[in-house]
């Protein structure tokens, strides 16, 4: 089955996409995302211990070659930081993906939305392909994709909160007026969470809290990657109409 | 030669270009990227920038994250 979703020509196997933070070990980090089959993973920039260097690297356990190493901005709270993590983590050499959060508030994790539109114009002109974190907001979305958004990447729920989509009526609103790939990032608790965004036409689910807080993340993992297929397979499939009443799945014909 | 690095004061003895200083911290450049003063060093630069007394040098890689 070819159905795969393709962003600035780069061809992902898989639509779940998962996060490297908050897990017990790298160790447990590289089990976690072999389970979950996802071919993105999230990464964070930050300062290198100069103190220890034998600490392990992150990328020792996720090797750059077999994953799509997608650097967040995460921690960012204006515009200019924004853009100051987004070029240090291109100049690593291993990707020109960024995934754009610029924080507006401590408490929610909400984006700055005027803050994140400047940041993806000015990181789009500069080459970056800009994947930008947003509230589940339809009109900001078109307005990121006129700024150069590869793909737009609202949030089904706070940042970690595990609430699920709170908004699927938005999420198909961003869907269905939206020129890229819509990827459903953050706030998901569950596998039935990744296959409601799925079927309601979501093109990938970014997750990290979801799998690793969940009391055996592996065994997460895998179920992420069946909620992903699962739900994508039933938005191909078409679902049936919701009805009031119902209709009787067995003929009246024949009836004694 | 006084450096801040990564928000650390360090004292390093003799002429030190970025390449030299990762050498010297023991750390693998292909993992990293550096700021000096605000401004990028780009990889293939780093043999070539020559640091100087003063200079507020950070040094990032990537860790966890979501």
């Amino acid at each position: 089955m070819d159905d795969k979703l393709v962003i600035r020509g780069i061809e992902f196997r898989s639509r779940l996409w998962v996060g490297t933070g908050k897990y017990k070990d790298f160790e447990e980090t590289a089990r976690a995302i072999e389970a979950s089959g996802a071919d993105v993973v999230t990464v964070a920039v930050r300062r290198t211990n100069i103190f220890d260097n034998r600490s392990e690297n992150l990328l020792d356990y996720i090797d750059p070659k077999r994953y799509k190493i997608l650097p967040n901005t995460a921690g960012c709270y204006t515009m200019e930081d924004a853009l100051r993590y987004a070029r240090l983590a291109r100049e690593t050499g291993v990707s020109d993906l960024i995934k754009l959060e610029v924080i507006g508030d401590e408490k929610t994790l909400f984006p700055d939305a005027c803050a994140t539109l400047k940041a993806t114009e000015i990181l789009a002109k500069e080459g970056f392909i800009v994947l930008p974190y947003i509230n589940d907001d339809p009109v900001m979305a078109l307005r990121l994709v006129d700024a150069g958004a590869a793909a737009v990447m609202p949030l089904a729920a706070p940042i970690g909160s595990g609430l699920g989509i709170r908004n699927p009526y938005n999420i198909k609103i961003i869907l269905e007026q939206a020129r890229v790939p819509i990827v459903v990032d953050a706030g998901v608790g569950t596998a039935s969470d990744v296959a409601l965004a799925m079927e309601l036409g979501c093109d990938a689910v970014l997750l990290n809290t979801a799998i690793a807080g969940a009391k055996d993340p592996i065994a997460m993992a895998e179920a992420m990657k069946y909620g992903v297929m699962a739900g994508r397979m039933a938005y191909k499939a078409g679902r049936i109409a919701r009805k009031l009443y119902a209709t009787a799945s067995s003929p009246i014909e024949g009836m004694l | 030669m006084k450096l801040m690095i990564n928000g650390n004061e360090t004292v390093l003895q003799g002429d030190l270009t970025v390449t030299g200083l990762l050498q010297s911290l023991q750390i693998e450049p292909a993992r990293v990227a550096v700021e000096v003063n605000m401004t990028i060093v780009k990889r293939c630069d780093f043999q070539s920038h020559a640091l100087k007394d003063g200079d507020n040098v950070e040094i990032v890689n990537f860790v966890g994250g979501g």
